[in-house]
């Protein structure tokens, strides 16, 4: 990485060091005197994010790994020990997934940045290119480790995506068994799929090393887009790009932290809290949010090669971007009319993003096509017209004179729209469960909703009585254990009346010395009984649908809330879907269908179950459980304290979680302020 | 620069010094959960619960192997004669001074209750062998007698005694 060194060691160990191996001079002359052009924006601030968060990443990947199990049968249960049981565990998940969508929210920042301000125009084209690389490895790795948890979307993404190279002519289905290791999705490509999302993040490393030499050969771009001339032009790296930096990573903190801390499943799908199951294509299948736009893209095109040879283009023809814009011009705010299709290029990118989440039908897709054809021609037809008619406005003569000339520029406007569009790509992937005419159900009070919400003791302890005595007869809850029950942030019993309720089951153990099988009391390690030895005695005392895991139900089941709902729900922190759908399910069974709807044989009408006809009989009834705290004893009562009893089962470590967010939130407020005031203070003299 | 006065100084030092501390604190909080993790989890506690072990099929001169926490534990039913040579070693000798009453449960002077880990680098020593009628290791050489105290060898202390009680006579709990 080139840049005047100008470092002179005093320290005589120093000097030792560096006539051997000249690294202090090389971090000195890349991160300390590099001249960077002093009109920078905000938006300037990206790289040095996506640096922190590839950083991120790797740190709470590497000890994720730690603690996961690549195999078929326990990925998914060692996914919910980390979360459950691990120190921190909730934590450490948490800023992982949810960092993935950080990384991909800040690279497109970072990419319409490069975009609107010419930054892959000569001499960087190169390192463009090497951002176009670093952006396809980080899909290939996001894919992988969505795959990881082996959920029913972990899956099912898996399938469809590998599914893709099927379209290739001749060897596509050998390509496809070859990426497998099987003839079909199964533990060989979990465990390949793990190995190399471990090791694509080093890959994507070493590429940003790359990309930050080329950066650091051609220099920075800037919004004038005028190459800087004179010493005036630029200021040192350290500390005025290192402040500015480390400020606006501060508030990408805060956004970050908002998400882990209150809304750590708002970005992901209700149905990656299922096991994955090879007999059961989940209703509606989305990809994560970040592959939206491409994924509607790849449906738009009504013939399986070419739709993925159009996705793949969509992607690649960033590539060719240097010599698709010809234009002299770098920066579009001297460009009116690029300025004006770059905008418009952005909402075609959000409209695919929202109808990669909408069901492949009617109006969707034919407004996928026309999307996709305008996000073509802005690259093929827009952007090398343009460079040819267009008449820019005259550029500044140098950065100096571009900051004199500056009033302030406020973008604020365009980051609220960006923030509203991403949110909307987001809860594009929970687009779900809303078929068949079923309502949404009632949304409830809950003791646990919001910044500071907590579980009702009583409630919990209410709830447990009710799937002990009723749901427990058909419902197993795998993942929960006697000893869950005396928990900090739980139902509140004490550990000896954990004991005490342990001791209530048999537990077969063994073998013993004469190598027989045992039964013994249960201890608080021991989980909770399950009602059927195995998946086919449930089905078969079931009339044919076995009765689903209850642990993690409260965070599985979810229904869409329609636009513009779902964008305050991320300023709200309602994430309260699971328990107001179960609570719904309880109270929704009806004795007769409404006039004109038939239920098969054997199932039964609920007004709010997708389809309407569930297997299930109603459950409760008044007076069916007796409870001890003069609580009513109605089906109402009943249902509203299992359904938070199944949220706390799906989430113990709501409490700690919401307790944790309040304090890094305000850390984070007073650290932000202060690096906004320190900042002023270090620019103060460059201005 | 030159014509700044010393307030605004010491008030942009001060905010410099805040805001350096404050990236210290969040780093350091940061760091926590990052170590803290590796610490045994919840269900690795709760496995490490105590265990009961039933002792009337061990007949004298016998000794079994229970593991408890990953660790093995001798449950040795020692003899008149191992008994007689723990009680009769001079304390005051030994490298780990420890008389065998304090090792053994008050009324059960037979039943010999140690974590089979060799205190020099944790290999497991073989029972009834060495030379004092109790442990050798055969990684290092290490010598424990009938009462598991060191005698001979790099070990530099007694093989522990696990916490465990006597729930009956023929049943203790370990843990």
């Amino acid at each position: 990485m080139s840049g005047p060194s100008d470092f002179q060691p005093q320290n005589s160990v120093v000097k030792w060091i560096e006539r051997r191996l000249p690294i202090f001079g090389l971090v000195h002359s890349s991160f300390v005197a590099y001249p960077t052009p002093r009109n920078l924006n905000y938006w300037w601030t990206f790289g040095g994010i996506l640096s922190f968060m590839l950083a991120v990443q790797i740190v709470t990947g590497i000890i994720l790994a730690m603690h996961y199990t690549p195999e078929a049968t326990m990925a998914f249960n060692s996914v919910e020990g980390i979360v459950r049981d691990v120190n921190y565990g909730w934590l450490l998940r948490y800023l992982h997934s949810n960092g993935a969508s950080m990384f991909f929210i800040a690279v497109y920042i970072h990419m319409l940045r490069g975009l609107y301000y010419g930054s892959y125009k000569e001499p960087r084209e190169i390192l463009w290119i090497l951002g176009v690389i670093i952006y396809l490895l980080m899909m290939a790795t996001g894919f992988m480790g969505y795959v990881l948890p082996w959920g029913q979307m972990s899956f099912w993404g898996a399938t469809v995506i590998t599914n893709l190279f099927s379209a290739i002519p001749y060897v596509g289905e050998s390509i496809v068994t070859l990426l497998w290791g099987g003839y079909s999705v199964g533990n060989p490509t979990l465990n390949r799929f793990f190995s190399l999302h471990y090791l694509l993040p080093f890959v994507i490393a070493g590429v940003v090393v790359l990309h930050v030499w080329a950066l650091h050969v051609a220099g920075q771009n800037n919004p004038a887009g005028v190459e800087p001339k004179t010493e005036k032009d630029t200021v040192r790296f350290t500390p005025y790009a290192t402040i500015k930096d480390a400020f606006g990573l501060s508030c990408f903190l805060l956004f970050y932290a908002w998400f882990v801390f209150y809304i750590p499943n708002f970005l992901g799908d209700p149905d990656n809290y299922v096991v994955a199951n090879p007999g059961v294509t989940p209703a509606h299948i989305v990809p994560e949010w970040y592959y939206l736009p491409f994924y509607a893209i790849l449906r738009s095109i009504p013939n399986k090669l070419f739709g993925v040879v159009a996705m793949f283009s969509a992607i690649l023809v960033l590539a060719f971007l240097p010599w698709l814009d010809s234009a002299k011009t770098r920066s579009s705010r001297y460009r009116p009319l690029a300025k004006q299709f770059f905008w418009i290029f952005v909402v075609v990118c959000l409209g695919l993003g929202y109808l990669g989440a909408q069901p492949p039908e009617g109006i969707y897709v034919i407004a996928g096509r026309i999307l996709t054809v305008c996000y073509f021609a802005y690259f093929l037809i827009v952007l090398p017209l343009l460079s040819r008619i267009e008449r820019p406005r005259t550029v500044p003569n140098s950065i100096a004179d571009d900051v004199l000339a500056k009033g302030r520029y406020v973008a604020s406007v365009a980051v609220a729209f960006a923030v509203a569009g991403l949110l909307m790509l987001g809860s594009g992937s929970q687009a779900q469960a809303q078929e068949h005419n079923a309502p949404n159900p009632p949304s409830l009070k809950w003791s646990f909703a919001g910044p500071f919400g907590k579980f009702d003791e009583g409630q919990l302890q209410r709830g447990y009585k009710v799937y002990k005595e009723v749901c427990s007869a058909c419902h197993s809850m795998n993942l929960l254990h006697y000893r869950n029950l005396a928990d900090a942030g739980g139902p509140g019993f004490s550990l000896a009346q954990a004991t005490a309720l342990a001791s209530e089951i048999k537990v077969q153990d063994g073998p013993n010395d004469a190598g027989d099988m045992f039964e013994r009391p249960g201890r608080i390690a021991d989980k909770f009984p399950a009602p059927f030895p195995n998946e086919n005695a449930a089905r078969a005392s079931n009339g044919g649908a076995a009765p689903p895991d209850l642990s993690l139900m409260a965070k599985a089941r979810g229904y869409e809330r329609g636009f513009p709902k779902f964008i305050f729900d991320a300023f709200t922190q309602f994430q309260e879907k699971g328990p107001n759908y179960i609570h719904a399910i309880l109270t929704g069974f009806e004795d007769k269908p409404p006039a004109g709807v038939t239920i098969p044989q054997g199932s039964y009408y609920n007004k709010y179950f997708p389809g309407h006809a569930i297997k299930m009989p109603k459950p409760l009834s008044d007076g069916q459980v007796t409870y001890d705290d003069g609580s009513p004893a109605t089906v109402d009562q009943y249902a509203t304290d299992v359904s938070a009893f199944l949220m706390w089962a799906a989430e113990p470590k709501l409490e700690e979680r919401k307790r944790t967010g309040l304090q890094v939130m305000v850390f984070l407020l007073i650290f932000a302020g202060l690096l906004y005031f320190t900042k002023k203070k270090v620019w103060a003299n460059a201005h | 620069m030159t014509t700044a006065s010393s307030a605004g100084h010491s008030r942009r030092d001060f905010l410099f010094v805040a805001t350096g501390a404050a990236a210290a604190v969040g780093a350091a909080a940061t760091v926590w959960p990052l170590v803290s993790q590796m610490n045994p989890d919840a269900s690795t506690i709760a496995a490490g619960a105590p265990i009961e072990v039933d002792i009337s099929p061990i007949a004298e001169g016998q000794d079994i192997k229970v593991f408890w926490r990953g660790k093995p534990i001798y449950i040795m039913n020692r003899t008149k004669k191992q008994i007689e040579e723990a009680q009769k070693v001079n304390v005051s000798d030994l490298r780990d001074p420890q008389p065998d009453s304090a090792r053994v449960k008050e009324g059960h002077d037979n039943w010999l209750v140690v974590i089979g880990i060799c205190t020099h680098l944790g290999c497991i020593p073989i029972a009834h062998e060495g030379n004092y009628d109790g442990f050798f290791c055969p990684c290092h050489g290490s010598q424990y007698d009938s009462s598991g105290r060191i005698r001979q060898g790099p070990a530099p202390l007694n093989l522990p005694v696990p916490p465990y009680a006597f729930v009956s006579d023929t049943k203790i709990k370990i843990g």
